[in-house]
């Protein structure tokens, strides 16, 4: 078996969940070459021959993969595919945008966001809001996989001495173009890798008292996540979405605050270590997650909260 | 400009799954179904855009067993023109409706796709972006605006860090994120006109389409619970409880 991971990186960095997907490929087994596509990245795959237990690390270097366009990266993918039993990466934004084209242009399904790894073919993966697990059996030549990174561990990002591969080419599909962005700049960690994550509900009431939530998050060096709820009505940015179709988190610590708890929520933070539940509802369904819950108003906690921290 | 919407019949978005005793599947015996919650703002946004002057038909398309046109009249009920319904008696994995979707395009030459990003039984998140690959068209995924101008597709997404805006050549594939647009409700006579518009029946074999196994499931499980926990009666017992129980250390670490 030989595989080939998509590390997920920002230009600059490797991100964190890129290790978790390594577990992940080292419970498949067999040879890894992780692949770095990207525009003036090379410190990446400075960072990323470091990573324990992978033999190669392919350099895609060039100002068309800047933004991980899925049209481009996929065609690279395909590309480089026919070396590979697997092709798997961490379910990024990114990544589920250009997976599944992969798996396409492949003639191969794809295997979304699994938790657990049963042999070469077979994996564990959620559906229905994480309702139900299923047991899924590949017939295809090539896996073609993501990972639910908060579901592996991550392995050592540093100890191992990868040699670095250049590969030179570039698929320009001259369809699609980057226009702008507009990226949270946050000086808290990031939801997808905290420790603990404090997240707000609609019961926040609104934007400026999330800011009794962000001042609890500071003192404990949290990351700060919302319910859909809480984005809809504009409190927060949608990149704070904790779901099933936003973000899926598995801290140390999870606190919600001011949310009830339903399954599209749960789906995104359910497997945390720990779960405080705060609601001034006693009935609310939170609370038949949480291992503590406090019952009261969330304006009155918060503060108390900060000061006792 | 014609739209093609592509929706899916799944589970309520309110029912609670049970998963059957001998682990063969979920239990949907009796279960409320519905559009996919991602599909209605995809129907959503077609109509949006045929109001605005942009679109000039919408068709809507789903695959599956004959309980599917259900939704393909609710679809036509908020404003699709006409529908077509692929039957199938098996749930088509991603990869086959992407098949049988692109033969769709093929005959009906749209100038957008728009489905739903993620369909909430099967949560696979795959088959727009597997359209644009077989058709070779560009996808803007995870949509949270799109506008029509100059005949390209601006595509704002959501992404992990944020927002990110994409200009597309058309035609293209757009998938839907909740943040879209807010579906509006079906209308009584509005139900009773769509019994009237037109609803074509194709099957796989008509469009030459093989449908492959790629993945067989083979055991589905209900997920460990968690222990109900305890309620705390004041923010003191609280930490108390995280220090001391949980043992997890409450402050910024580095
Ligand atoms: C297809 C689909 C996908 C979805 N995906 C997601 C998803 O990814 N993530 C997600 O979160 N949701 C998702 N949802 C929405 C989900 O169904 C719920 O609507 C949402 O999670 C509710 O958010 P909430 O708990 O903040 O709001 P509510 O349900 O309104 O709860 C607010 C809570 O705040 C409490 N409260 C109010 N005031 C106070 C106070 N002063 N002090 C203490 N407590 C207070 C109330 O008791 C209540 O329990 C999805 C829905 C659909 C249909
Ligand atoms: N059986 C189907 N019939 C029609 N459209 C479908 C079907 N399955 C998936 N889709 C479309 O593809 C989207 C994404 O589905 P999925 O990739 O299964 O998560 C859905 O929101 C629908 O728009």
């Amino acid at each position: 078996m030989s595989i080939l991971l998509i590390a997920e990186h920002d230009n600059n960095k490797l991100n964190p969940v890129t290790l978790s997907a390594v577990t992940a490929a080292r419970q498949i087994g067999g040879e890894i070459t992780m692949l770095v596509a990207g525009s003036s990245c090379q410190s990446v795959a400075n960072d990323a021959v470091k990573v324990m237990g992978l033999s190669k690390v392919l350099l895609a270097d060039s100002a068309v993969y800047e933004k991980g366009l899925a049209e481009s990266l996929s065609a690279l993918i395909v590309e480089l595919a026919a070396d590979y039993s697997h092709i798997i990466a961490a379910a990024s934004s990114t990544i589920k945008d250009a997976m599944p084209r992969v798996a396409a242009l492949l003639d191969v399904g794809q295997l979304t966001e699994i938790v657990g790894v049963e042999s070469e073919d077979t994996f564990k993966r959620p559906i229905y809001a994480g309702n139900a697990i299923a047991t899924v059996h590949s017939h295809d030549a090539v896996k073609v996989i993501t990972v639910r990174a908060s579901a592996f561990d991550k392995v050592e990002a540093e100890g191992g001495n990868a040699s670095i591969d250049v590969v030179n080419v570039v698929f320009d599909m001259g369809v699609s173009r980057f226009v702008s962005e507009a990226l949270l700049k946050s000086d808290r960690p990031e939801l997808a890798v905290a420790n603990t994550v404090i997240s707000g509900g609609r019961g926040m009431g609104s934007a400026e008292s999330f800011n009794l939530l962000e001042k609890v998050a500071d003192k404990l060096g949290a990351a700060v996540g919302a319910s859909r709820a809480a984005v809809d009505a504009g409190f927060v940015s949608n990149d704070l979405q904790v779901g099933q179709t936003g973000k899926i988190v598995a801290p140390e610590l999870y606190i919600a605050v001011g949310i009830s708890g339903a399954i599209q929520h749960l789906a995104g933070m359910k497997e945390s270590k720990v779960i405080v539940a705060i609601n001034k509802d006693e009935e609310a369904p939170i609370f038949q997650v949480a291992d503590y819950g406090l019952v009261g108003d969330l304006f009155e906690i918060l503060p108390e909260l900060e000061a006792k921290l | 400009m014609k739209i093609i919407v592509s929706v899916k019949r799944v589970i309520d978005y309110n029912v609670k799954v049970r998963v059957k005793t001998d682990n063969s599947d979920v239990d949907l015996t009796n279960v409320k179904m519905s559009l996919n919650p991602f599909c209605e703002i995809a129907v959503e946004e077609a109509i949006r855009l045929k109001e605005a002057g942009v679109a000039s038909e919408i068709v809507v398309v789903s695959i599956g067993p004959n309980a599917v046109q259900e939704q393909l009249r609710t679809a036509m009920a908020l404003g699709a023109d006409r529908a077509i319904h692929i039957e199938t008696e098996m749930q088509p994995e991603p990869l086959n409706v992407a098949k049988l979707l692109t033969k769709i395009v093929e005959a009906e030459e749209p100038g957008l796709v728009i489905l739903g990003k993620q369909s909430i039984d099967s949560d696979n998140n795959q088959v727009g972006q597997m359209l644009a690959a077989l058709t070779g068209w560009p996808q803007g995924t995870f949509a949270s605006e799109v506008k029509i101008e100059d005949g390209k597709a601006l595509v704002t997404r959501e992404v992990d860090g944020g927002l990110r805006t994409l200009s597309l050549t058309l035609p293209a594939v757009v998938t839907t994120d909740l943040r879209l647009n807010e579906p509006r409700y079906a209308k009584l006579p509005d139900i009773m006109k769509a019994k009237r518009k037109p609803m074509e029946v194709k099957t796989p074999a008509d469009l030459n389409v093989h449908l492959k196994k790629h993945i067989s499931q083979l055991k589905v499980e209900t997920p460990p619970q968690r222990q109900v926990g305890i309620k705390v009666d004041s923010v003191d017992a609280l930490i108390d409880k995280l220090k001391n129980e949980a043992k997890i250390i409450l402050r910024k670490l580095g």
